[in-house]
């Protein structure tokens, strides 16, 4: 069962080397507040393990991260990461790159204690060349097809942020996709939920298919309330565009991004909330002249 | 509004919309402005059966504008069940490439060197499992020896060469059906499964097509030329599925 957490202590039980899951997809539904939490504190060396987008681009930014397992990383309405770019074009990350299916699979097996599972997505292409270490597996009945055996994707954590949780660590979404949250916690050795809105147990409603993460594989839970600003949610709680092409731009200029970095990651998760609240009175809709009400 | 005046984009809807021709009750996966436009425009016309969706998780009732809601919802498909239905088949995607090869290869990871690239781009997304478990076409929305390269630095998606070596079993569910871009429409129905030009689009010449291709096309005879769209077809791309013409910020006139 979860117990609630504050951002910081979540955060404060991680280590640095660890291999750490992060759920959402793209710039969707991420635990963004997390994420900003990780990027302020001491920790180093993650591995990190996502369907990528802004949290694998901040992270790549902080200098967090020693090596990125992904499919893709993208901003989705933005479709290249810059952060993640950069990082990847200096060489200050190295990178796992699976097809978006074998890494399903991967999850899959992870999340079910097997070693792999077996797929045909990857044969053929440069996937199996930039990850020597993949291996394929022949059927052992009488078509013997050669499959892709993707390895477990196992984690020492799993960061997922959810439209509503109860305060035991049950996770509800209201969108139209649960992503790979539930298989990302399942893989995980410990899990935390981060949630827009907190309720007490039995009071998340909705139909019973929409909870998705189930406190037995919870370790720690945390309303964080826009949270997984400024990515996608379920919760009526659009992308914000606008900010997002802010954070794109300024992540291309360094004197830029020092700038972004000094407004909106200095302080802690209310400070940002506030700066960005702020931004969009005084800069963003001005500046850009298409900024999304909040 | 007549047959003649159809710009450029909107010969590259119809022949995208082609690309699903005879396909009946799959998934028409579209990636691209003028591909999802195509989807949807031969689902409203010849290929009744595909399914399409709202961009996002929603197989819609009926085929919507570009950008607009779902409205009523037939089928729900999000990510993971995308992802099984990609293994399952019955589906053909249309994706984008920022490199292509002779035989169909193609790129949307990084280009240079993988280890330290040049440029990093999105990913291998799902073009290794597209390519090996579906049918796919491809959408390029600027032709030009940038993308029409004679050996791609990163083979996301797997082409006929690759498949080949594969061997029959490993490779039987693979296929790649067309290529559309700006200038031209092109396929693989040669005896090596080397790229070849189907038809050049109206104000188009083969020459062009050819200096706009870093290796050798397959060019046979006289080629024709795309067809036009239809008056009816014209009319539900521009007030049905389009009417903000976000097809022109793709495709230049």
């Amino acid at each position: 069962m979860g117990v609630v957490m504050s951002i910081e202590e979540i955060v404060g039980s991680l280590d640095s080397g660890m291999t750490i899951g992060i759920g959402g997809w793209g710039s969707r539904r991420k635990p963004m507040a997390l994420v900003r939490a990780i990027c302020r504190s001491p920790l180093t060396d993650l591995t990190v393990v996502s369907y990528g987008g802004p949290d694998v681009g901040l992270l790549c930014a902080a200098g967090k991260v020693r090596r990125v397992i992904a499919p893709f990383v993208t901003l989705d309405s933005i479709a290249l990461e810059p952060h993640f770019r950069a990082a990847r074009q200096s060489g200050a990350v190295e990178f796992t790159e699976y097809d978006e299916g074998m890494f399903m699979f991967g999850l899959l097996a992870g999340a079910h204690r097997l070693p792999f599972l077996p797929t045909r997505a990857g044969l053929g292409s440069d996937v199996m060349r930039v990850n020597p270490g993949l291996r394929t597996v022949r059927s052992p009945y009488e078509d013997g097809e050669e499959l892709v055996a993707v390895p477990a994707l196992t984690t020492d954590a799993a960061l997922v942020h959810l439209d509503l949780a109860d305060t035991r660590g049950n996770g509800r979404y209201l969108g139209p996709d649960p992503y790979l949250d539930d298989l990302f916690v399942k893989a995980a050795g410990r899990a935390y939920l981060s949630c827009e809105r907190m309720v007490e147990p039995g009071e998340l409603g909705g139909p019973p298919q929409t909870l998705l993460v189930s406190r037995m594989h919870v370790t720690g839970v945390v309303e964080t309330p826009d949270g997984g600003h400024f990515t996608e949610r379920g919760s009526g709680r659009e992308r914000d565009e606008a900010f997002q092409r802010h954070y794109a731009a300024s992540a291309a200029d360094p004197e830029a991004w020092a700038a972004f970095a000094g407004r909106f990651l200095s302080g802690d998760e209310a400070a940002y909330q506030e700066a960005v609240r702020r931004w969009h009175e005084q800069d963003g809709d001005r500046d850009h002249g298409r900024g999304e009400a909040r | 509004m007549s047959a003649s005046s159809a710009a450029r984009a909107e010969i590259c809807v119809v022949a995208c919309a082609e690309a699903w021709r005879g396909d009946g009750e799959v998934l028409a996966a579209a990636m691209g402005t003028c591909s999802i436009l195509g989807a949807r425009l031969a689902r409203l016309t010849f290929e009744p059966g595909l399914l399409t969706t709202d961009g996002g998780a929603l197989l819609t009732a009926e085929p919507v504008a570009l950008g607009a809601p779902a409205g009523a919802v037939e089928g729900w498909l999000p990510f993971r069940e995308h992802l099984w239905l990609v293994q399952n088949g019955r589906r053909h995607v249309m994706m984008g490439a920022s490199q292509i090869d002779r035989h169909g290869n193609t790129n949307i990871s990084a280009i240079g060197d993988w280890a330290r690239p040049k440029s990093q781009l999105l990913g291998a997304r799902g073009a290794p499992g597209n390519t090996i478990a579906d049918p796919t076409s491809y959408w390029i929305p600027r032709h030009s020896t940038r993308v029409f390269v004679p050996a791609v630095d990163m083979v996301s998606g797997v082409g006929f060469d690759r498949a080949a070596a594969l061997g029959p079993r490993a490779s039987r569910f693979h296929g790649l059906r067309r290529v559309v871009t700006d200038l031209a429409v092109l396929d693989f129905a040669t005896p090596d499964g080397s790229m070849r030009l189907v038809s050049v689009h109206p104000g188009v010449d083969v020459e062009r097509v050819v200096a706009a291709t870093g290796f050798d096309l397959v060019v046979e005879g006289d080629v024709p030329q795309t067809r036009q769209p239809s008056d009816e077809e014209l009319r539900l791309i521009r007030e049905v599925l389009d009417p903000k013409c976000l097809r022109d910020r793709e495709v230049r006139a």
